[in-house]
């Protein structure tokens, strides 16, 4: 039987048309800490200035600083998924990822001193399906290729600025 | 316990700059559910004794933030702003769209009851349970925008100094009022996210004479456990998927009613409802979306349906004015009721009325008002301190907003909403300008008339209602129709999104009820009993009233003498709605709702529903 190589799946992100719906937060919460709860989220919807909502989650940059950052080797890069794991008994939440990361992504579980990295959901990432379903479409899964995904890896302000220039035009940022 | 409920209540006396928690038993929480429900009680039982002495603009109001079970599990996230009503008198459950809610919860707290005034201006802070009361002096007198692009920064700041490790912080949800608020314009709204209101009741005045800037919130907390998670995933699914499959819903919102109001169902405010009807496609919302819309889906917390929409105007006189869609109620309200008919012209109404911290229904109503006073040469230009204010004019309409707002000259008298304003005008002037007030009980009517029976409220809609003029909460019959305010009253104590409902089985909400509680909850025993109690509540404070306007429903109980002129033009040209058939709709609503034929509420209702103590204070009303 031929089986086809696995291909590792990344979610391509179109920030602008986010509605700020916040679904991808309930999806995550709901599927990792069967609760609601936004602020534990592996995907946060900021939203720094009105009609600027988008979504904030892991890049997957292709040389992981934030693992290589780690002091204690508790993150790891999944090899079925390319995803970030976090090995929450070893996590001492010194927060080096937070600082390594270009876009500051990881943030701190509100209970239990824990770092937070999207996961992929194990390569069934629920975000993606509640954006899809919802047809706003921010978030699709593609093929991971041979990228600089590191673009993406941007702080909150750095995303905000930008959107909001690019939303409510030249002088927008001031809103921000 | 009971389920969905964060399980405790803040609150904050200004004047005492102390916090404590309220709780409340189970059986309050079963009977008065939240939000709007919840409001009644907690005014009827720390107020009622001297309601008609409470001045709504004085220490003595309580204002109240409310969320309620269905908060954040419902699809559309909504919180309820209540207290007593300076338009009214009475109680009004005015809920605005947004996080605030779930961010409450998440930090721990059903709601917030503010007590008490400032001494100078403050904003409340809270962090779970970090509560703080901060100096508000360098925010006063700002802008909607430039109030949330502050304190989103301060907060986020003080966020990160308190607690370095965490990472990033997601910004809190705040709450704010803009200058009308702050100069106690009786049309002031307590807003979120630029333009999101909570307009009806004018309780932006409230907070503003509380010396009450802002609330900002940062829960990190989970939603409160619910009585049965399968069942409410599967609830929240079967909401959405109904929402997903309503293209028209979704992509234009309810401003697909500019035009379809306007021209189908002749019932939308032209001129000061001097018509009900335009077929200028000029304001079709495929304009909107062409023109000005950025983005075309924008929502609050967990909504499938995003029927808001981003503005912004791209060139010409009003570059840069930014607000939402505008909405159906603004798209009547600061463009058809004002003789504005282009998308542009009402981007830019609706982004002065925001900043101003105004709502727009009332606000547009009282600026309507004065300019058909203006039209009849009632009000002349020297006593509109040189404006113009002719139809269709939307700088000469902003320019006395902005006067309204800051209560300049003839702002001052307009200030105090449109039933109030043509009191004061009509005793300065030696007129009757009452017929050209369209208002209920001190609550300008919404954006939907009834003279040509084709929209949804009835011809007795807004005369009933417990919250006036309100077009959320209109009084129906039977009692359980989808519109009843009885069936309203649960979607505001429930507190969520009414939007998220059309379409759906009558029943599924208080399934969806079920889930999160735990508790039994039928359609029938809602509106017999629980609801019942409620409008029973908000109909003894508001004939209660006082201190400044008390209502006879013998008057009162009555639409704005508008509405029984006959409809001017348009497919339902000369319409006439007559006055026996609107008496003869209150007799049947009031004997269905257990009032006595003056519209008072009969002791036996009173005393079946358990409300002795109601029924004794209005003992001297009988």
């Amino acid at each position: 039987m031929a089986s086809e190589e696995k291909r590792l799946i990344w979610i391509a992100r179109d920030l602008s048309k986010c509605s700020g719906c916040r679904k991808c937060e309930v999806a995550c919460s709901l599927f990792h800490e069967k609760c609601i709860w936004p602020e534990a989220s592996r995907i946060r919807v900021f939203m720094l200035a009105p009609g600027i909502e988008f979504p904030h989650f892991c890049a997957q940059c292709e040389d992981y600083p934030c693992v290589e950052a780690c002091p204690v080797n508790a993150l790891s890069v999944s090899k079925e998924t390319g995803a970030v794991i976090v090995d929450s008994n070893t996590c001492i939440g010194c927060g080096k990822c937070i600082d390594a990361c270009p876009g500051r992504i990881p943030h701190l579980h509100p209970k239990g001193n824990k770092i937070l990295i999207c996961d992929l959901c194990g390569g069934d990432p629920q975000c993606v399906k509640v954006c899809q379903e919802g047809l706003w479409n921010v978030l699709r899964i593609v093929p991971k290729g041979n990228y600089s995904y590191k673009l993406y890896a941007r702080t909150p302000e750095e995303i905000a600025r930008d959107l909001a220039v690019k939303i409510f035009g030249e002088d927008g940022a001031r809103y921000v | 316990m009971i389920r969905g409920y964060a399980g405790k209540f803040l609150e904050v006396d200004l004047s005492a700059k102390s916090f404590k928690e309220v709780k409340f038993s189970d059986e309050v929480l079963k009977d008065y559910v939240g939000g709007r429900g919840l409001a009644a009680k907690i005014l009827w039982d720390r107020l009622g004794s001297k309601w008609e002495t409470v001045d709504p603009l004085g220490p003595e109001n309580l204002l109240l933030f409310l969320t309620g079970p269905l908060t954040g599990f419902f699809p559309g996230g909504r919180i309820c702003v209540s207290g007593k009503s300076p338009q009214s008198n009475g109680v009004v459950g005015s809920t605005v769209g947004g996080e605030f809610g779930v961010e409450l919860k998440c930090a721990g707290y059903d709601g917030i009851i503010v007590a008490g005034e400032a001494e100078k201006p403050v904003y409340l802070f809270v962090k779970d349970s970090d509560l703080e009361i901060r100096d508000a002096s360098h925010i006063w007198g700002l802008d909607a925008k430039q109030t949330t692009a502050v304190l989103t920064r301060e907060c986020r700041e003080l966020l990160k100094a308190r607690y370095p490790q965490k990472g990033e912080w997601k910004e809190p949800s705040i709450l704010y009022i803009g200058p009308a608020g702050e100069n106690k314009v009786r049309t002031a709204a307590v807003a979120a996210k630029w333009s999101h209101a909570a307009g009806y009741g004018g309780y932006g005045a409230v907070m503003g004479s509380k010396r009450l800037k802002a609330i900002a919130v940062k829960g990190t907390g989970p939603l409160p456990e619910v009585a049965d998670l399968e069942g409410v995933k599967t609830l929240m699914q079967e909401v959405c998927n109904n929402a997903y499959e309503s293209e028209l819903w979704r992509r234009w919102g309810t401003g697909s009613a500019g035009y379809e109001v306007g021209a189908r169902t002749s019932s939308e405010p032209v001129r000061n409802w001097q018509e009900e009807w335009h077929d200028e496609r000029s304001f079709g919302v495929n304009e909107f979306e062409n023109r000005v819309w950025v983005k075309q889906y924008w929502g609050d917390f967990g909504c499938p349906t995003t029927c808001l929409k981003l503005a912004v105007v791209r060139s010409g006189r009003f570059k840069g004015a930014i607000t939402d869609n505008p909405d159906y109620e603004l798209q009547a309200y600061l463009g058809t009721n004002l003789g504005i008919f282009t998308p542009e012209e009402n981007v830019f109404m609706a982004s002065v009325i925001d900043d101003l911290g105004l709502c727009g229904i009332q606000t547009g109503n009282v600026l309507g008002f004065a300019a058909e006073l203006f039209q009849r040469g009632i009000l002349t230009k020297e006593d509109l301190d040189g404006i113009e204010l002719k139809w269709g004019d939307a700088e000469a309409f902003a320019a006395l907003a902005k006067k309204i707002a800051y209560r300049e000259g003839i702002g001052n008298i307009l200030a105090e909403g449109t039933y109030r304003a043509a009191l004061k005008i009509g005793e300065m002037k030696g007129v009757d300008v009452m017929p050209y007030a369209v208002q209920v009980k001190g609550i300008g009517v919404g954006a939907h008339g009834i003279r040509s029976e084709k929209d949804y409220p009835e011809i007795y809609s807004y005369a009933c209602s417990v919250q006036g003029g309100d077009h959320t909460s209109t009084a129906c019959m039977p009692l359980d129709d989808f519109r009843s305010e009885l069936m309203m009253a649960f979607h505001d104590s429930g507190v969520y999104c009414y939007f998220n409902v059309f379409g759906l089985s009558r029943t599924l909400v208080f399934n969806f009820y079920k889930a999160v509680t735990g508790i039994e909850l039928t359609k029938e025993d809602w509106v017999a009993t629980k609801a019942m109690k409620i409008i029973q509540l908000q109909r003894a404070m508001l004939l209660l009233g006082g201190p400044d306007l008390k209502w006879n429903p013998e008057i009162h109980d009555e639409n704005p003498p508008r509405f029984y002129e006959p409809l001017p033009s348009g497919p339902y040209k000369g319409k006439v709605i007559e006055r026996t058939r609107v008496a003869e709709e209150k007799r049947r609503y009031y004997e269905l709702v257990g009032w006595d034929e003056r519209g008072i509420p009969k002791s036996e209702t009173l005393r079946r529903l358990g409300l002795d103590d109601v029924d004794k204070a209005l003992e001297k009303l009988r």
